[in-house]
């Protein structure tokens, strides 16, 4: 077997070289996936928020309904729900461009794994944390915004880091709905050009790196984010999930 | 609901089409379960052998798999085994061989997570009673391991079987693909996903909840 690597510079038959759709299609993978990680970070904290006002238990119902939901219906079968069945039952988003409705599919899903992290960093700090912000006269909303979540957001910087590299790899289901990302090249490249291993071989190196990036970004806001001498509290163990 | 009819689905259609998918969807997920628990224990003990060459290709193994995304797996290994092997093989048995393979990496980070939690007192304990490394491994270590993460094990396989779907992107026959034949046949495509979606729902909701209530009985014994 020899290599042809010089694929990646012939035409694909609308004047750009693989190489340049290649580079397109990775565009469309990292702002799926961005854009998605703004509405799973959203959600994901203001759910798992709501799941820890124990004095609200229709909240914490709610709460646990959104990530029941999200958590146990596979991304590629909710990536059809909000492409194909959701506009038919609510017309108007017949007009959402098909980006958006995969943005959204990833966001919801991946936001129902964070709300999980964020209440599992919630409950792992001791309770007179609260008790000191409230005895300081703060408003619980206060205790929250001042003590608790910024404590949390620490504690769960570690997994938060793997969801967003999962998050980024999960973006490729979006091929299933045409949307011109990475995984839908490597798809249709290898079938024009005969030559997939090195099609596959970039792409999964495109991936790779775009994971790695991503996990060198949380670094450094965790670095970033550090309070000198604070020894935060550890999270106990969430795993499962890719 | 605007446009929506389901009154087609049939128990007729149910089990032309949908059953079929299903019971490989199950296989899959408990062939490559079993299959991934094994390669995996096998990574996570040459990970944690003490050994530079066989614990950094576990390591390398283990993080490269991680690092892709399962839909990539999926297509290369669809892709190089007719090579590897020199015939052509199904797009389930593909599917096959990727699971295990693919879900070893993460079966085997959580059997290492499993082997560490046992203390090392146990380990001592069996040697100062001669046994070797294997018998300390099948008779002390290893059972106690799997009891402490089989929780952590079956929520995997939960997540292993919602995976199954992205079989998808090959063409295997699953449950997923299933509900969409039968879509198009009727031409009912929106309601084929939408009972997907329930149907997937209440067998992962139902497991997970079976899941949660072991975990709780777990944690009183120990």
């Amino acid at each position: 077997m020899s290599w042809e690597w010089q694929v990646f510079l012939s035409d694909d038959g609308s004047g750009r070289t693989y190489l340049e759709w290649m580079i397109q299609a990775w565009g469309w993978t990292l702002s799926v996936a961005a854009c998605a990680w703004v509405i799973a970070i959203s959600f994901g904290f203001v759910i798992g928020t709501l799941r820890t006002f124990h004095k609200y238990p229709l909240l914490v119902s709610l709460g646990n309904t959104w990530v029941e939901v999200f958590r146990n219906v596979p991304i590629l079968v909710q990536v059809f729900l909000w492409y194909f069945v959701l506009p038919k039952i609510y017309t108007p988003m017949q007009q959402w461009p098909g980006f958006l409705l995969v943005v959204l599919a990833l966001g919801f899903f991946t936001s129902s794994r964070i709300a999980e992290q964020v209440k599992a960093g919630i409950n792992a700090l001791p309770r007179g944390q609260n008790m000191a912000a409230l005895a300081l006269g703060l408003s619980p909303l206060q205790s929250y915004r001042y003590v608790i979540l910024p404590m949390a957001v620490r504690i769960i910087l570690p997994p938060l880091t793997s969801e967003s590299m999962n998050l980024l790899k999960n973006s490729s289901v979006a091929f299933a709905v045409s949307i011109p990302e990475l995984t839908m090249f490597a798809m249709q490249a290898q079938e024009e050009t005969s030559r997939g291993i090195e099609i596959y071989l970039a792409v999964t190196a495109m991936y790779a790196i775009s994971a790695f990036a991503v996990n060198r970004m949380m670094a450094a806001l965790e670095s970033h984010l550090q309070i000198p001498g604070a020894g935060a509290p550890s999270l106990p163990t969430i795993s499962g999930g890719h | 609901m605007g446009g929506l009819d389901l009154s087609f689905f049939s128990y007729d259609i149910i089990s032309k089409f949908v059953l079929k998918g299903l019971v490989f969807s199950v296989e899959l997920t408990v062939g490559s379960t079993i299959g991934g628990v094994i390669l995996g224990t096998v990574l996570a003990l040459m990970r944690l052998s003490g050994r530079r060459v066989l614990s950094s290709v576990a390591v390398v193994y283990v993080n490269g798999m991680r690092s892709i995304p399962l839909v990539m797996v999926i297509l290369w290994f669809f892709l190089l085994m007719p090579t590897l092997i020199g015939h052509s093989i199904g797009a389930e048995t593909s599917a096959f061989i990727t699971f295990i393979a693919f879900e070893a990496a993460f079966f085997s980070e959580i059997v290492r997570a499993g082997i560490q939690s046992i203390s090392k007192g146990q380990v001592y304990a069996a040697q100062a009673l001669g046994m070797t490394y294997a018998q300390n491994m099948q008779l002390v270590v290893l059972p106690q391991a799997f009891r402490n993460m089989l929780p952590v094990l079956l929520t995997q396989t939960i997540v292993l079987f919602q995976d199954t779907s992205l079989v998808y992107a090959i063409g295997a026959y699953d449950l997923l693909k299933g509900f969409v034949t039968a879509g198009k046949i009727y031409g009912r495509p929106e309601e084929a996903y939408l009972l997907a979606t329930v149907v997937y729902f209440v067998i992962c909701f139902a497991l997970s909840s079976l899941v949660k209530r072991l975990q709780s009985k777990i944690s009183i014994i120990r």
